[in-house]
């Protein structure tokens, strides 16, 4: 109950705080609009009213104010714009329809699985053998380290052109963008794990002269699954931006990262808005989902009370 | 099989490298365990007990002397799994069950499941655990949790029981119970245990034979053959002969220390 509180003041405080400032920054285009209806606005000049800021047009037309929350290209829409937009391009269009968010972002959610996929089981890998061998340690951590230096988005077009070059094209590219921002917390979060028995765990093993494999398998993967799943939260949230990303600069006409691009291109800023928040409840929703998953496995591991 | 001593050490020195310049562990150390024994090794700490256990489990390799466990090296003991080892902690995995703690090392070591089945009930009833196979570590008390190793480490039939500190972190009351549970389990198995304490009462308690081990270079300065008789009572420890030994255990640490 407390907890619903908190949330709610929270929820509460962000929609104050964006209806209001939506006010000054769409006044000047309600202003606009409103003296070509035959309003009478204050100043009626259009050459003085540009000198003025949002603040202090708004004080002089106080009466307008609940226009700057209905126009059709705001500079900030309003929620409830924001809101009705998501509504309308999700529940009520049809999936395969080219203006629902549903289809763009399932054509998102896609690269994005793909890409985790790709990511998670790479980042394993790589920590596998760096924990197992000291040469991959000293040579492939530099290299994982470097690659989250470089700005995606200066790599993103990169990755794209080589690969369509190659004749590869569509989901593929794509993928490989989001595994590539994937895959580091996943490794960096394996070693650890891998990592984590302690001397006298491992000392047990020797004892039995258990062979690498069986501490792999009975001691150190186990160990590591707490340290796997905090990286995969991480990891599946990165995936959906490189995916994102990956959309921007091939031109794609399909996705949550070309609904935002054509947005901009249009200046439809509630469709930028209502593409930006599909992509935050997709995200959340998968962080979710990789959480339940933590908590089932964990529980029947007993490793969770 | 041969019927020769089970531990069999001989001017066995260890020399550690550190930063800091060598740290001598182990000087000169002899000692013979035979078959049944029940050996207590004890010593402030740093006089090198833990290690020579570790030593004789292959854990520690020494640098100079020689040292038999059954007649071969210390690794091919180990490889021969001749040694069950209880370390200070319980050391349980916590995401398998006590029974899964006690089927590891019969997993690795290629028990068949029926088998491992069996091996885990009478274990469980050793220690005195009977039920509690299907609970996770974290729901049993550090004393039953201490017990559930040593079933662990009883579970694959090992002649040879190194015990490091295990009661250690448990209180007097659980300790008390916990040494008189693992006389009964010596005399009813005819296991060799070798025992590191820094407890006097427990290691006159419960050994046969006493070590007394003092440190800078980590060395033996006396060995104790005890005279009590092997079915002890706890009440045995008031008994004049228990004090007369402890009284000696004493002497012997102290004099390790005289000269610092």
């Amino acid at each position: 109950m407390k907890t619903l509180l908190a949330i709610l003041t929270v929820v509460g405080a962000i929609m104050v705080i964006w209806y209001a400032a939506a006010v000054p920054m769409n006044m000047g285009t309600a202003i606009s609009e409103a003296q070509r209806a035959g309003v009478e606005v204050t100043p009626p000049e259009a050459q003085v009213r540009r000198d003025m800021s949002g603040t202090s047009l708004t004080l002089k037309n106080l009466g307008l104010i609940s226009a700057t929350w209905e126009l059709k290209r705001p500079r900030l829409p309003a929620p409830h714009q924001v809101a009705i937009e998501l509504w309308d391009t999700t529940a009520m269009k049809k999936v395969n329809s080219k203006r629902s968010l549903i289809y763009h972002g399932w054509v998102t959610l896609s690269a994005t699985l793909l890409g985790f996929a790709f990511g998670t089981g790479l980042g394993i890998l790589l920590a596998v053998g760096i924990v197992h061998s000291k040469v991959m340690d000293m040579s492939v951590m530099p290299w994982a380290i470097v690659s989250q230096t470089i700005p995606i988005i200066a790599l993103a077009p990169m990755i794209i052109v080589v690969l369509y070059s190659i004749g590869i094209q569509g989901i593929i590219p794509k993928a490989i963008i989001s595994a590539y921002l994937s895959f580091f917390p996943v490794v960096v979060g394996m070693v650890k794990g891998l990592r984590s028995p302690d001397a006298m765990q491992t000392d047990l093993m020797h004892t039995y002269s258990a062979s690498q494999a069986e501490t792999f398998w009975k001691l150190r993967l186990p160990s590591s699954l707490p340290y796997l799943f905090a990286s995969l939260k991480v990891g599946i949230a990165a995936s959906l931006v490189g995916a994102i990303v990956g959309e921007l600069p091939t031109g794609a006409v399909s996705g949550l990262g070309a609904r935002l691009l054509a947005g901009s291109y249009y200046g439809q800023t509630v469709q930028i808005w209502s593409a930006l928040f599909a992509a935050a409840i997709l995200a959340s929703v998968l962080v979710g989902i990789v959480g339940l998953l933590e908590r089932g496995l964990l529980r029947r591991m007993g490793l969770s009370r | 099989m041969t019927v020769g001593p089970v531990i069999q050490a001989s001017g066995l020195d260890l020399t550690f490298q550190t930063g800091d310049g060598p740290v001598h562990a182990l000087k000169d150390v002899n000692l013979t365990v035979d078959k049944g024994d029940f050996v207590s090794f004890i010593g402030p700490s740093g006089c090198g007990k833990t290690t020579f256990l570790r030593c004789i489990a292959a854990l520690e390799t020494p640098t100079g002397g020689s040292l038999t466990v059954n007649g071969m090296t210390p690794d091919e003991a180990r490889r021969a799994r001749a040694y069950g080892y209880v370390f200070q902690a319980a050391g349980l995995y916590p995401w398998r069950t006590i029974a899964r703690n006690i089927k590891l090392p019969l997993e690795i070591m290629g028990f068949t499941r029926a088998e491992q089945d069996k091996r885990v009930d009478r274990v469980l009833k050793l220690v005195d655990l009977e039920g509690f196979g299907g609970k996770y570590p974290w729901q049993l008390s550090g004393g039953m949790q201490q017990r559930a190793s040593i079933a662990r480490a009883l579970a694959f039939d090992a002649d040879l029981l190194l015990m490091d500190e295990p009661f250690g972190a448990l209180d007097e009351i659980v300790r008390d119970h916990l040494n008189e549970q693992l006389l009964a389990l010596w005399a009813s198995t005819g296991k060799t245990i070798a025992f590191v304490t820094h407890s006097i009462p427990e290691a006159v308690y419960l050994s046969t034979k006493i070590v007394v081990m003092s440190p800078r270079p980590g060395r033996i300065t006396d060995v104790i053959e005890s005279p009590l008789p092997r079915e002890r009572p706890l009440d045995i420890r008031d008994t004049p002969e228990f004090i007369q030994i402890a009284h000696r255990v004493r002497e012997g640490l102290r004099a390790g220390h005289s000269y610092d």
